[in-house]
């Protein structure tokens, strides 16, 4: 793999950038596998990265039934935070957070991590009292995360109204720092570069259709739309489609799955600095590079893979997004679109061993998967080398709908997250 | 949004009208004191979340406020039929949208013509 610096743009400048080469391989699939992964997402991708860097398997194919990061990878609004409540959600979520801050380096690609601040606006005395309820449980595990009034956030934001008579009145926020956005393509492409390099083996446009198992109930490989590959460990990381790939190994999973819709304006002028969320209302908003408003939206009520969505879902975000900011009401929205999100319960997710001997699972992100995408990747990987799960992890077992260890972030958000 | 047809209200209502209650046809176990932890979160917490074929349960909250069961395709998001609570499972053949894979709204959009 040729490294890209700046040296290579000044070299490929002098001869017609013909030496760019392609970023990673697309090869026939072998017979067999040491480890399958089925989903080359950014959890997938990233996965069969970290199993080749740190765990020394590189005889690893991730298979893709679409295109690579086409999925929920490239449908998200690209928010990264790690003011979760609950002790085991704040161990994966700032280990995904350490990660994207020198991941660009890590991968040599540039992922546009851009801790650019989240905000979380409070507009009732309930909001007040959870968010620094957050606030101090994130302080004193060492994650940052602070208070600031009207005024403050105002003055992080120019472009919200804080009047009293608002139509959603603010009477503070919680602000992380640390978080904010990265470019969720790069993401993807980054991760797929550096695996491929190492010798994984990245196969697109070939959908698993089964999954074989032998005598004793192990797996044995999968059945795909380019015929049987063998594999001693399958590590499924299917998102929207996890519960359709467990049901081929007869594991049934907590998950349902429910489409998250998106939408972005027309490019603007830089014109906020961070990440604003409202739980309240149910409203997302950052700003891209491109200079495009990305919104998000809430999911819809019923189980669907159509990756579409209501009207009625977007016109309530934009309701709102237009109460919190007068001034954006005169915006145009350009484009639209749906991922199938998979949530469990709880809202936390699932990443364990499955009661199939060498079926590992990595589901459930729901609504926040893209966050955690370097984190989770890296614990994956770990579960599917060890067999066991890392410690950052160990809360996050299938086993827990069983045992009533529940990880209640539905509860402590009271939103999707 | 979707058209849905309440059969109490005998009638083609807004999405907006109603409440989705999860799937449907999954019976309370009677003695649930004395079942297994794996038999609780069976019943609890594992659904089926097909792709294609689903049965489940929606409520017409904003209107006779009464639970019914529907058989709807969560590719298409078609629904197949509603039927009253109480009656049985409405078999129906599997649909031929969730044989291959259909992900765009373009497509469905030419299935629902």
């Amino acid at each position: 793999m040729r490294r890209y610096s700046v040296f290579a743009v000044a070299r490929e400048a002098m001869r017609a950038h013909k030496g760019w080469e392609a970023q990673w391989s697309s090869p026939e699939p072998r017979s067999a596998y040491d480890v399958i992964i089925v989903g080359a997402g950014g959890h997938g991708l990233g996965a069969a990265y970290y199993l080749a860097k740190e765990h020394g398997i590189t005889n690893v194919a991730v298979i893709e039934k679409g295109w690579l990061g086409g999925g929920n990878t490239g449908r998200n609004t690209t928010i990264i935070r790690s003011n979760y409540l609950y002790e085991e959600s704040m161990d994966i979520y700032e280990h995904s957070l350490k990660l994207w801050e020198g991941l660009s380096q890590d991968l040599n690609y540039n992922v546009m991590y851009s801790p650019r601040g989240v905000m979380m606006l409070s507009h009732n005395t309930h909001d007040m009292q959870s968010f620094k309820r957050h606030i101090n449980a994130n302080r004193l595990y060492g994650i940052d995360n602070e208070w600031l009034t009207p005024e403050e956030a105002k003055a992080y934001v120019p472009v919200l109204d804080i009047a009293k008579t608002a139509r959603y009145p603010i009477n503070g926020a919680a602000l992380q720092r640390r978080g904010g956005t990265a470019r969720h393509d790069a993401v993807a492409w980054g991760y797929a570069r550096a695996a491929s390099d190492r010798g994984v083996h990245i196969i697109q446009n070939c959908e698993v259709t089964g999954i074989r198992r032998g005598p004793n109930g192990e797996v044995l490989g999968v059945e795909t739309s380019k015929g049987f590959i063998g594999a001693k460990k399958i590590g499924v990381s299917a998102a929207g489609h996890s519960s359709v790939v467990m049901e081929m190994a007869g594991v049934r999973v907590p998950l349902h799955s429910t489409p998250l819709q998106a939408l972005v304006s027309e490019p603007l002028k830089p014109i906020f600095p961070c990440v604003v969320m409202s739980n309240t209302v149910h409203a997302y908003i950052s700003q891209s590079d491109k200079g495009e408003l990305v919104i998000g939206a809430g999911t819809d009520q019923y189980n669907s893979y159509s990756q579409t969505g209501g009207l009625q879902i977007i016109t309530h975000t934009l309701d709102a997004i237009c109460e919190l900011f007068p001034i954006f009401r005169r915006v145009k929205m350009m484009r639209q679109w749906g991922g199938i999100t998979d949530n469990t319960p709880d809202r936390s997710p699932i990443q364990g061993v499955t009661p199939v001997p060498g079926l590992f699972v990595n589901c459930g992100w729901g609504t926040g998967g893209f966050k955690a995408t370097p984190g989770s990747a890296n614990l994956f990987a770990h579960l599917i080398a060890r067999g066991e799960p890392h410690r950052l992890a160990a809360g996050l077992t299938l086993d827990r709908f069983r045992t009533g260890r529940l990880i209640d972030e539905a509860a402590a958000a009271a939103v999707a997250h | 949004m979707l058209l849905i047809h309440c059969p109490y209200c005998e009638e083609d209502r807004s999405e907006l009208e109603f409440r989705w209650a999860g799937e449907a046809h999954i019976a309370r176990p009677e003695n649930i004191a004395a079942i297994s932890d794996e038999e609780f979160a069976e019943y609890f917490f594992l659904r089926n979340n097909e792709k294609g074929l689903t049965y489940e349960r929606w409520r017409h909250i904003h209107g006779c406020g009464r639970f019914f069961n529907a058989a709807r395709d969560t590719v298409s998001d078609r629904f197949l039929t509603t039927y009253k609570a109480g009656l049985p499972k409405q078999v129906l053949p599997e649909t031929g949208a969730s044989e291959k894979t259909v992900e765009t709204y373009e497509a469905t959009e030419g299935d629902a013509r």
